[in-house]
């Protein structure tokens, strides 16, 4: 059987900069984190799983299909999607609106049934509507629906990226530093609504975390990039342990004079 | 209640001045504004609905029996609403700044204006103008090309965005006048600078005046231009034209063909003005490349931008608002200048009839116009009728947490 999703040898280059050296992905179901020190590539990494930057060479496969070379869009409708370091909402529009356009690829219409406003097209779009106040109301913004993106706080803005991610019924959701900028409530809080996800939707997630206790807590695997390459994968705590890992964030002089320290 | 008695009593009172006073400005500058009034009131929608009706339907064409030239200035406000209303789907909605817009519409013209006339002749040898009836035709024939331009100007500039994308449409409006003004040989297809004319009129109803039947068709056209532009805005590809004018990257992560999704903007703002360019080109029976020049693309966006973008009623009162400013309110005014340097009026001591002729009044309109768009965009930047959220009702948590859009 293969795996939900699988990348083979990726590697991207910027000029002469590698920022992804070979790195091999493959991910099935549950929660799992990509940790390294900043510039690591795990954005880069991100880009070319989502299809925003086309690797120079290597494979990526979703359900045994290939992704390299389809827009950011065939790819959200295959079932990839996800969130962004700094938040890219629609600003100008309100948050269902912004849950609304989440569901693109999902709306079985086309310009003559928005022209026509045929019965069929009304009962779509209010069968959308219904689902995206759904959405909102799982993660916390129901009452908050009709206010412009712009205008919601830092936190409610993440959590509608979220959802409005979740809205392109995703069954790989990708999420760039989900807790950036959120208190340790906040983000133990958000890592609970995950985990559900995980549960009621069975859904694989992957996340780039900086917060180490997020990210200790809730992966059921972690894998460490280091200047565009794969040095750990493991469980957290045999990750915890890695010499390498260590090295990386601390530097060798510091881990081997205190080897057991958590990165 | 008063609000109701308000809106129906400033109606009513400026139809009556208007046919009282049928050659002054500032009494037709009422009725338009009681209009405005009428919209903005908080009355019943059933009344205000009725009371525009009632007044674009019958009181318009009434007036246009007291002065035939207010139905004219209606009209030609009606085509430019219709323009203004393509151009906010391209800019207003979708983001993407479009300086070359009038090209589609001088497309629309041509279209009818070489079937619907002898012109036609020289191309294919004989069997025109094409009959009168063939103008309704058109209409569609009008849509089409101009949409399919739409999409041929779409396909190069789809990397582009912002400034270079405004640059590549600027070019674009020009090689189309251009084009216009050179394809008199080796075939003569648009008759160069001179122009085509005479050009078919539709054929109308009997017992109704030409003006007036011809009011009603660009009426009819701006209606239905309203409702397909709401049912676009309201449906999922107005609100993925939003999103790409919002931030196009997350746009197109969430799921957003950017492509098709620009295509389609170009194509849907296009047709609109291919369908009035049909319309235009058998109002005024003679076109040539000057009628569509830079300025008229730029005109229709100060339409857009003055009004709202994205705005629906926004893009009809900007519409309305330049065209008659520059047809009434700035001609009112240098006539008005005019009398007083004839009649040799002094002011500080200066006589005006020594005024040199650079300074002449009727040089100032341009300026009037670009003073004012200077500081609407001062005090009043995001325009007379923002585009607003609208706020759906949300009915509270209840089991199936239903959602109703509007």
């Amino acid at each position: 059987m293969t795996a939900l999703f699988d990348a083979r040898a990726v590697t991207k280059r910027f000029g002469g900069l590698v920022a992804i050296n070979r790195v091999d992905y493959t991910l099935e179901h549950g929660i799992s984190s990509i940790i390294g020190p900043n510039g690591a590539g795990k954005t880069t990494l991100f880009n070319v799983f989502t299809g925003l930057y086309e690797p120079d060479a290597g494979e990526v496969t979703f359900r045994g299909r290939s992704l390299v070379g389809l827009r950011p869009d065939q790819i959200t409708a295959l079932g990839i999607c996800r969130t962004f370091q700094n938040i890219r909402l629609f600003a100008n529009m309100t948050a269902i609106e912004n849950v609304l356009v989440g569901m693109h690829t999902r709306v079985p219409l086309g310009l003559w049934d928005a022209l026509t406003h045929r019965p069929h097209f009304r009962t779509v779009e209010h069968g959308l509507w219904q689902r995206g106040a759904e959405l909102l109301e799982r993660v916390g913004l129901r009452a908050k629906a009709n206010e412009v993106a712009r205008n919601l706080p830092y936190g409610d803005q993440r959590r509608l990226e979220l959802a409005r991610a979740l809205a392109s019924e995703p069954a790989l959701l990708l999420l760039d530093e989900p807790t950036a900028g959120m208190t340790q409530g906040e983000a133990s809080h958000l890592m609970g609504l995950l985990r559900r996800l995980v549960a009621d939707l069975a859904l694989a997630i992957l996340l780039i975390e900086h917060n180490m206790r997020v990210v200790m807590e809730v992966s059921d695997r972690v894998t460490v990039l280091d200047h565009g390459e794969k040095i750990a994968e493991g469980l957290p705590r045999e990750v915890q342990g890695d010499v390498r890992v260590i090295e990386a964030y601390l530097g060798r002089r510091t881990a081997a004079r205190n080897p057991h320290a958590a990165p | 209640m008063i609000h109701a008695v308000a809106a129906v009593a400033a109606v009513a009172l400026s139809a009556v001045l208007v046919a009282v006073f049928p050659r002054s400005i500032l009494v037709f500058l009422a009725f338009q504004a009681s209009l405005l009034f009428v919209y903005v009131s908080r009355i019943p929608a059933w009344l205000r609905g009725g009371l525009l009706g009632i007044a674009l339907i019958v009181l318009m064409p009434l007036i246009g029996f007291f002065n035939g030239y207010y139905l004219e200035v209606a009209t030609q406000v009606g085509i430019f609403a219709a323009l203004a209303l393509g151009l906010n789907i391209v800019v207003g909605l979708a983001g993407l700044l479009d300086l070359g817009y009038v090209a589609f519409f001088a497309v629309g013209a041509y279209s009818w204006a070489i079937f619907g006339s002898p012109h036609a002749n020289l191309i294919f040898g004989g069997g025109f103008p094409l009959a009168p009836g063939w103008f309704y035709v058109f209409l569609l024939v009008g849509l089409g090309v101009a949409a399919a331009t739409g999409v041929l100007l779409g396909l190069p500039v789809l990397r582009l965005r912002g400034d270079y994308l405004a640059i590549v449409t600027l070019g674009f409006g020009e090689v189309i006048r251009v084009l216009a003004n050179n394809l008199d040989k080796p075939i003569n297809i648009t008759n160069g600078p001179k122009g085509i004319t005479p050009i078919g009129r539709p054929p109308v109803i009997v017992g109704i005046p030409y003006n007036e039947a011809f009011y009603y068709l660009v009426l009819l056209i701006v209606a239905v231009v309203i409702v397909v532009n709401r049912r676009l805005e309201d449906s999922h590809i107005g609100r993925a034209w939003e999103a790409m004018r919002e931030d196009e990257l997350a746009a197109q992560a969430m799921g957003v063909p950017l492509v098709r999704a620009k295509l389609m903007a170009f194509a849907c703002g296009a047709s609109f003005a291919g369908v009035m360019g049909v319309v235009f080109s058998a109002k005024q029976i003679f076109i040539n490349p000057e009628s569509f020049t830079f300025l008229e693309s730029i005109g229709v966006l100060a339409m857009v931008i003055l009004g709202g973008m994205g705005s629906i009623p926004g893009a009809v009162v900007g519409a309305t608002v330049v065209t008659v400013l520059n047809l009434q309110v700035l001609k009112g005014f240098s006539l008005w200048l005019n009398e007083l340097k004839n009649a040799g009026v002094t002011l500080l001591g200066y006589s005006l009839a020594n005024l040199p002729t650079q300074l002449e009044p009727a040089k100032y309109e341009r300026m009037v116009f670009g003073v004012i768009l200077v500081v609407m965009m001062i005090f009043r930047p995001q325009g007379i009728f923002p585009a607003r959220r609208r706020q759906r009702e949300l009915a509270q948590a209840k089991r199936d947490a239903a959602v109703v859009p509007p």
